[in-house]
């Protein structure tokens, strides 16, 4: 304990690689059992059972399902591009996870005299006597969610199949369009907060002072956004297999197609948190920090998953209708009113 | 335009919490109604089956699956020597019960006819012989 490296104890090392294992342990098995939790809740909901025979319930169904992928034929398209090819499924899930590196998940709590904010970038400034984290953590997530569709669009194009570019061109419509007014929403968070930092958003929020309640219009659309950005239903026009056979991966199999939907579960994980972060209070709330946040997280993965099993999916002309005649314009103007109230 | 969306959602909230219909088929196998359509049957009556082979199944079959030839018995009297159904041709129309005079013909309500081989779908008269 007593090293010391760059100016930095040995202990802030530690912890910053167990926050990083932990997390992303914690968003894998999330994702895992998200699928599960899916299809058992939309079974449910059409009075079936979902899953229940590989384990109790089905609950090794995730576990199944992977090792059935793992040893399924890999098939590479004669004329595809081969490297754009196999990168591409890597390209949409890696940012899928990475986003989580600046949303606080809890509180700062202190071990062995050294406070460690639960947040994976960010540090507690002993000297200041606050939890110094990225400031532009909003940014850096907004800039990662637009990388995830150069994943799809790769996908798509590097195919080699006209279905599959239809589909990876229709990702990225959907994505710039939907893209924009996600971004205007959370500007009227900004403009009552006066931060870009993830820690400071949450600390405003601090006492059910949430900002979904000041903000009702900016939560119902950043998330509507999110689910229209993270192409799932009922947006989720690049799969729709009764047109597009089945848009960006038709042409892929086994691992690298499971990857796909690893990275669009680990992209609904991902929104929810970002969702709770800005607009439901982070993990403030009744329960010890860290479960408040889990408890908030899964509760908007279940609000997902219920919309998946009550709406059909829109038409493409319709999504663009709304994202471009009704919630950008809706944005706008929430801003303009924040603007005027938090100036008066 | 937002009510009926609300509504929607509610309705598979409250479907959530119905009790599944679902049947687990291997563990749970489903009881068949009374004049469900399966397997045939031949029915027996003194230890033997009742057809008298009077070729009439055969002939209403729509879809020629009924083999009937027809044997003499010590007593002179007409039996099914040989009476195969093919199950790969079976619509299970039940045209062949309707037909029968004598009642000699039955469906049950076994529905789990899957098999390995062409050959195991052929019935001959002795896996027909109705089940004590």
């Amino acid at each position: 304990m007593g090293y010391e490296i760059l100016g930095l104890p040995m202990a802030y090392y530690i912890a910053m690689v167990a926050k990083v294992v932990v997390v992303f342990v914690f968003v894998l098995l999330t994702v895992a059992y998200a699928t599960y939790a899916e299809r058992k809740i939309i079974g449910h909901m059409q009075v079936r059972l979902g899953p229940m025979r590989t384990g109790w319930h089905g609950l090794l169904q995730p576990i199944a399902d992977g090792v059935k992928l793992f040893f399924k034929e890999e098939i590479i398209p004669a004329n595809a591009n081969k490297f754009a090819f196999l990168v591409a499924p890597l390209i949409s899930l890696v940012p899928a996870f990475i986003a989580f590196a600046v949303i606080p998940f809890g509180d700062t709590i202190e071990i062995a005299g050294n406070k460690i904010p639960l947040q994976i970038a960010a540090y507690y400034d002993t000297a200041a006597g606050k939890v110094v984290d990225v400031n532009v953590g909003v940014l850096y997530i907004l800039a990662l969610a637009s990388l995830g569709v150069y994943g799809i669009v790769l996908a798509g194009w590097a195919s080699n199949s006209k279905y599959s570019l239809l589909g990876g061109l229709r990702a990225s419509a959907q994505m710039i369009s939907y893209e924009l007014a996600a971004g205007l929403s959370i500007i009227s968070v900004f403009m009552l907060s006066q931060s870009l930092s993830l820690h400071q958003i949450v600390a405003d929020q601090a006492g059910f002072g949430w900002y979904a309640f000041k903000q009702p219009l900016a939560f119902v659309l950043f998330f509507i956004c999110s689910v229209a950005e993270i192409n799932r239903t009922p947006f989720d026009l690049p799969e729709a297999e009764s047109e597009l056979v089945s848009g960006f991966c038709t042409e892929y199999s086994s691992m690298k197609y499971a990857m796909f939907f690893m990275a669009e579960y680990a992209n609904m994980v991902t929104v929810c948190a970002v969702t709770t972060t800005l607009f439901l209070g982070g993990w403030h709330g009744p329960l010890p920090s860290v479960l408040n946040f889990i408890v908030k997280v899964y509760f908007l993965m279940f609000c997902l998953m219920w919309i998946r099993a009550t709406y059909p999916r829109y038409r493409y002309d319709q999504l663009m209708r709304l994202g471009w005649k009704v919630f950008l314009p809706l944005a706008l103007l929430n801003i303009v009113v924040t603007g005027v109230v938090v100036a008066l | 335009m937002i009510v009926p969306l609300l509504k929607g959602l509610k309705i598979t909230l409250t479907h959530l919490f119905k009790k599944p219909i679902t049947l687990q088929y291997p563990d749970e196998k489903p009881v068949v109604s009374p004049n469900f359509r399966g397997l045939h049957a031949l029915k027996v009556s003194h230890d033997r089956a009742k057809c008298v082979a009077c070729y009439l199944c055969p002939t209403v079959c729509p879809a020629k699956c009924i083999t009937v030839e027809a044997g003499e018995d010590q007593n002179h009297d007409k039996f099914a020597a040989k009476y195969e159904i093919d199950m790969l041709r079976c619509i299970f129309c039940g045209y062949c019960v309707e037909a029968c005079p004598v009642d000699a013909l039955t469906m049950t309500g076994e529905f789990e006819l899957a098999n390995y081989k062409r050959e195991d779908f052929v019935f001959v008269k002795e896996r027909l012989l109705e089940k004590r």
